[in-house]
């Protein structure tokens, strides 16, 4: 298929706005998710670490005291 | 040589043998969806009845596939989970869940964007659509039943009870074109027919389905194994491996 300008691609036949309204939202969804996912691991990542931190913390005052 | 499937079945080498899979799942859904997304747009030829607007079939056929066949894994997890009270499967149906309710949403949506046009309508109270709809209450529903209850264990059994009891409505989905007169069209592509779509039409449509199902397997498995760090935090592998990463 070939257009014939980047005004026809985006007017898509007078359909435009359904085109580009479904794939804009698939691709919103897809990469808000991916987004959501990385960071619900990050932030549970980061306290774990924490908790480890805190945990080592503690193991050493045992030991020192 | 035997392979020791229980091997996997434990949270801790499942975490592992999964971090491995996802760059690929990841990568291969990529180029699949640039792929797909060039032939909807540039190889694909205009359809003599729909004009451009057919094109939206690229992604409502897959999200639509997605839904149903996401739904059916999640709630075949949730049962091995609730007949062998295996902590991962019931883990990873809780983390198919999210992905699902997307592609039934995007079906849904999609299909409204699609109906407009051609239907003249956003939404008909039609078998196909309205069964899809209660998929789309029935993944919402797994999800807040296991939220709302505190232990792990219960609320897996719970969801597990619910997915198990929806899954009546997948058959009710599929034939549903067929059983009522419904708006919605037939089946454009059978396994016991022919397809009635151009050859290309369909590769693209096809190409973006397995992009889709990359693309899921990668989100099931980095929500997996959120999961698994989330409930397994006071055990002794966490937190040694966790001594190697920071």
């Amino acid at each position: 298929m070939a257009w014939a300008s980047l005004s026809d691609f985006l007017s898509m036949g007078g359909y435009g706005f359904y085109v580009w309204g479904s794939f804009l939202v698939f691709l919103i969804c897809l990469v808000g998710e991916v987004v959501l996912v990385l960071n619900r691991r990050r932030t549970l990542l980061k306290q774990l670490s924490l908790t480890h931190e805190a945990t080592k913390n503690e193991q050493n005052n045992e030991t020192t005291t | 040589m035997a392979i020791n499937w229980f091997k996997y079945s434990s949270p801790a080498s499942f975490y592992s043998l999964a971090g491995k899979l996802i760059p690929i799942f990841s990568i291969v859904a990529l180029i699949l969806f640039l792929v797909g997304l060039y032939i909807s747009f540039f190889v694909a030829p205009t359809d003599f009845q729909q004009s451009e607007a057919y094109r939206i079939i690229f992604i409502h056929v897959p999200a639509a596939w997605m839904s149903m066949f996401l739904y059916l894994i999640m709630a075949g997890w949730a049962a091995i989970g609730l007949a062998f009270n295996t902590r991962l499967s019931s883990m990873i149906a809780t983390a198919i869940a999210p992905t699902g309710a997307m592609f039934t949403f995007l079906a849904l949506w999609t299909g409204a964007l699609w109906g407009k046009p051609m239907w003249g309508a956003w939404w008909v109270w039609d078998a196909r659509l309205t069964s899809e709809l209660i998929l789309f209450f029935l993944y919402i529903g797994f999800m807040a039943l296991q939220a709302a209850i505190d232990d792990p264990r219960r609320a897996d059994k719970a969801g597990a009870v619910l997915a198990l009891v929806g899954v009546v409505n997948i058959p009710i989905i599929y034939f549903s074109v067929k059983w009522w007169n419904t708006l919605h069209q037939g089946a454009t592509v059978s396994l016991t027919e022919s397809p009635k779509m151009a050859s290309i039409m369909l590769t693209g449509m096809l190409i973006m389905s397995i992009a889709c199902w990359m693309y899921s397997i990668a989100m099931v498995l980095i929500r997996t194994r959120t999961i698994i760090l989330e409930r397994e935090r006071h055990t002794v592998w966490v937190s040694e491996l966790h001594k190697g990463t920071t």
